[in-house]
């Protein structure tokens, strides 16, 4: 298994580069938690100093580093300063509400362009296909904002769907189908905002492997025993087709963990977004460090899964 | 001479070991036209890429002109390698589709350096004309030409730096008949104004038979008989040489059952 | 106009081209690919059609499947048992491809998908035309691959085309043609890629193929040689045009067509008689075939011709019958 050792190496100083990395860009930049303390002229010098040294503020950097992946590595990710918790319990709340949103989109997203990228490969040329690839290019060229804050006004206005939140005021007191209810309303938007700004890419991306597969001889000697165009596009083409398509795969669920900050901030989503980047701007660290590495853990999975599922649809690379 | 790949799998112990070359013995004789003949994976591209130092050998040497190339460094082979060049298979694979058919051919002369772009430029023509091409295709662009057009294109390329030695390897597999023969011809041509000396690789033994007056039969990487034409055709001592002449003389006496020609 | 007699053994033909007219509308002009080709096709008999690239061959096989692109026009008719299938939609077609009439290509190492286990893309040639299960399918595609002389047919059945040999990918090529016995298979260059030794293993396949299963071959190719002791019939096309036809044995012991003399002339040697000199030059056919060859009013092969006259050029041949059986398209056949 010479092969998955290799990658778990790499994996591990992968993370150890980026935790490294963090603290510090963090250290770089200027000030610390407690700044705005001390412009409050109520709180004295002391007692600030003795709040950093409390929390082990003022040792240098490298003892600071090792003590964070001493406690990291028996499962303590630190003290969030802000919220007054610790960070893993911070986290893994925040990254569940994320992965919420971002998995549904993504499924969603894959769900529709295979299909219809399918189909419009099929059409190459003609008006479906034209049509198609004209709506991804307004797609793509509509920045996530605009649609975000769009679609937000637009739900302000009448009033359809909630604006914001991942959920309504007195949810728990709903019962089980109201709450899928009330969660499905706070997850249209944000969900709806993720699929459009993702599917163009993906949906080019099935059409482009998919023209150049049905241009294989082997489609035509397919055709020549008489197989059904359904079949054709299906059973033997796509498969053909997905070499490239299982890397773009590894690449969604890299993006699982950090793709969605710019809706989730917009939309007041609990998520991983709005987390780090308040924890980014009060400088509290520990939160910082545990959210980035969270998001490599996750490129590290999305590239190994492309990797292994690769090998498993592709009989050619099975013997490289 | 000796050569091994290696082919690991990323997911288990197992590695594959190709032997490609094994204990290889050849002489090439100066001027003249010997053939190489085995079936598909015999060896014979592997022996083509080290002859023209595309590949080290792993054991054994090359020597060319009474210089060892096996040992040479990139300088000294820098200057040997005008002298040996080769005629790939896939004509449409080993032409830069983006090219045109003039700069195809003067590439070497332009990686040599020291000409200007117009006299490239004619001598590209010049090349072309020689090969039985029409000065006036000098910008039209491989995918343009036929097949055997555009093997022409390589042998012009070939001979642009005047070489002393050319490999064809399989360079007329994939022909039709009629252009096999005017293909050959134009080697033999070449060969009598240029004072050549050719290795033609090739799986037909009936095509190569024609032309060649050597001939070295390989099989599984080991070169298992070499000799003049007479010698092979008329005695051929190992079996695996007289296995692929059976294999021709089961096509060529249902054709004389059928009436050969006259 | 071309017009075959009715096949020698009087049974009416299984397959009949009449005036068969293709033209493939390209960028700036319209290129003629076939001109009025006719030709029958007696229940199991092997026909070969010999032609070099541009002759039309392969254009003759994807008509006879209806697989030629969109955007091409095509006269004549193609009847498969008195059943014109020129007019026929894409539904009609795909229920005689593989089924009635079927095509092994050339390069079954690219007409195979790389994805796909050899043994399943079999089995999916009978699935498109039977009803079944899919063990029955599994299994009737390991008989098949027996016939073909696969031993182990069942490890065959699981492999992916890249784990196979030449040889034996055009095994699996011919399995699938046969699958589901059809009247008719066209074979396109069907060895050309292949060395000797396994070149004639591969025809000894077809010919197995072809008297089990009773099922007529085109055998397409650039090379005579193989169609001796093998085609009953050959064919000789050049610039989308047959020039001769006759029984093989009666062709290449007397060719009438200054082409097809060219082109036996330049067959494979027997080595061993060529065991003596080392030619200095090979009698190859001069010139070669241009686009504005075909526009001419008289024969196309006229500019490389050396049998040709003055009329050559202004008019085109129609075809002579010196014998029954034997058609030849020459001004000055036999010369």
């Amino acid at each position: 298994m010479k092969y998955l050792e290799r990658r778990v190496i790499h994996a591990v100083l992968l993370l150890v580069g980026v935790s490294v990395l963090c603290f510090l860009f963090s250290d770089l930049a200027p000030g610390s938690f407690f700044d705005e303390m001390k412009l409050n002229p109520q709180i004295s010098a002391e007692t600030v100093a003795a709040l950093r040294s409390q929390y082990g503020l003022d040792q240098p950097l490298p003892v600071r580093y090792g003590r964070w992946v001493k406690s990291a590595v028996r499962g303590d990710w630190g003290y969030s300063l802000a919220y007054h918790s610790p960070v893993r319990s911070l986290l893994l709340v925040r990254a569940r509400n994320t992965l919420l949103l971002t998995a549904l989109a993504t499924l969603l997203a894959w769900l529709i362009a295979i299909p219809v990228g399918v189909w419009i490969a099929s059409r190459s040329g003609k008006w479906e296909d034209r049509l198609t690839l004209a709506g991804t290019s307004v797609l793509l060229s509509v920045p996530e904002l605009v649609v975000t804050l769009g679609l937000l006004y637009w739900v302000v206005r009448t009033h359809v769907l909630p604006a914001g939140g991942m959920i309504s005021v007195g949810f728990d007191e709903l019962g089980l189908w109201g709450k899928f209810r009330d969660l499905a309303a706070h997850l249209a938007i944000p969900v709806g905002v993720l699929v459009l700004a993702g599917l163009p890419v993906l949906l080019r991306h099935v059409r482009a492997s998919m023209v150049e597969v049905l241009k294989s001889p082997f489609m035509q000697a397919a055709r020549g025993h008489g197989i059904g165009r359904f079949r054709l596009l299906f059973r033997y083409a796509l498969p053909a087709a997905a070499n490239p398509l299982i890397s773009l795969l590894g690449l969604s669920v890299a993006g699982l963990l950090s793709g969605s900050l710019l809706v989730e901030v917009i939309m007041g989503w609990p998520g991983l977004g709005p987390l780090l980047l308040e924890a980014s701007v009060s400088r509290d660290i520990y939160v910082v460090v545990g959210a980035v590495m969270a998001s490599t853990f996750f490129m590290i999975l999305g590239s190994f899964l492309a990797d292994v599922m690769l090998v498993v649809i592709d009989p050619r690379v099975r013997v490289e | 001479m000796s050569k091994r790949y290696v082919q690991r799998s990323p997911f288990s112990r197992k590695k594959f070991v190709i032997d490609a070359l094994i204990d290889v013995d050849l002489e090439i004789a100066p001027k003249c036209m010997t053939a190489l003949v085995g079936e598909s994976g015999c060896g014979k591209s592997t022996l083509a890429s080290c002859l023209v130092m595309l590949e080290r050998p792993d054991r054994g040497g090359i020597w060319f002109e009474g210089n060892e190339v096996s040992r040479c460094d990139a300088a000294e082979l820098a200057v040997l390698r005008p002298r040996l060049q080769m005629v790939f298979q896939d004509s449409a694979g080993a032409l830069n589709p983006r090219f045109t058919a003039g700069q195809i051919v003067a590439e070497p002369l332009e990686i040599q350096g020291g000409e200007s772009a117009k006299n490239l430029r004619s001598r590209a023509g010049e090349l072309m004309e020689e090969v039985g091409l029409s000065a006036d295709w000098i910008d039209r662009r491989p995918l343009e030409f036929s097949g055997g057009q555009r093997q022409r294109l390589a042998i012009a390329r070939a001979i642009a730096l005047k070489p002393a030695f050319l490999v064809l390897d399989e360079s007329l597999s994939g022909l039709d008949l009629s252009t096999q023969a005017q293909i050959l011809n134009l080697l033999l041509d070449l060969k009598t104004v240029h004072s050549l000396t050719y290795l033609l690789i090739s799986h037909d033994l009936s095509l190569v038979g024609q032309i060649a007056e050597f001939v070295a039969v390989m099989h599984q990487g080991r070169i298992v008989e070499q000799g003049t034409r007479q010698e092979i055709f008329g005695q051929p001592q190992h079996a695996h040489t007289r296995d692929l002449l059976n294999s021709c003389r089961v096509m060529e006496s249902a054709f004389h059952t059928a009436g050969g020609r006259s | 106009m071309w017009t075959p007699d009715t096949v020698p053994s009087g049974a009416s033909p299984l397959l009949s081209v009449r005036g068969l007219t293709v033209n493939y509308s390209g960028d700036r002009q319209s290129v003629s690919a076939l001109s009025g080709v006719s030709l029958d096709l007696a229940p199991g008999e092997i026909v070969g059609i010999v032609g070099e690239s541009g002759s039309g061959k392969s254009t003759l096989a994807l008509s006879i499947l209806g697989l030629l692109p969109a955007k091409t026009s095509v006269a004549g008719s193609i009847r498969l048992h008195d059943k014109d299938l020129l007019p026929m939609d894409e539904s009609s077609w795909r229920a005689i491809r593989g089924a009635r009439i079927s095509m092994i290509f050339q390069e079954p190492g690219l007409a195979l998908s790389p994805v796909m286990r050899v043994g399943d893309q079999i089995a999916e040639v009978i699935r498109a035309h039977r009803p079944g299960s899919r063990q029955a399918r599994k299994r009737e595609s390991e008989a098949l691959l027996s016939e073909v002389r696969l031993a182990d047919a069942e490890r065959i059945y699981q492999a992916y085309p890249h784990q196979l040999s030449g040889g034996q990918l055009h095994r699996v090529a011919i399995a699938q043609a046969v699958a589901c016995r059809p009247g008719v298979v066209i074979a396109d260059e069907a060895t050309r890629s292949l060395d000797g030794t396994i070149q004639a293993e591969i025809m000894e396949v077809l010919r197995e193929v072809n008297r089990k299963f009773g099922s007529a071959l085109v055998f397409i190719t650039h090379n005579p040689a193989l169609l001796a002791g093998f085609a009953d019939r050959v064919l000789v096309m050049y610039a989308g045009r047959i020039v001769e036809e006759g029984p093989v044995t009666e062709v290449f012991r007397r060719p009438l067509h200054p082409y097809t003399k060219g082109l036996l002339r330049l067959a494979p040697r027997y080595p061993q008689q060529a065991a003596g000199l080392a030619q200095d030059r090979l009698p190859a056919i001069p010139g070669s075939l241009t686009d504005a060859d075909r526009l001419t009013q008289g024969c196309v092969f006229e500019p490389r011709c050396s049998a040709r006259t003055a009329v050559c050029s202004s008019e085109f041949p129609n075809q002579a019958t010196p014998e029954p059986g034997r058609r030849v398209s020459c001004f000055n056949y036999g010369n």
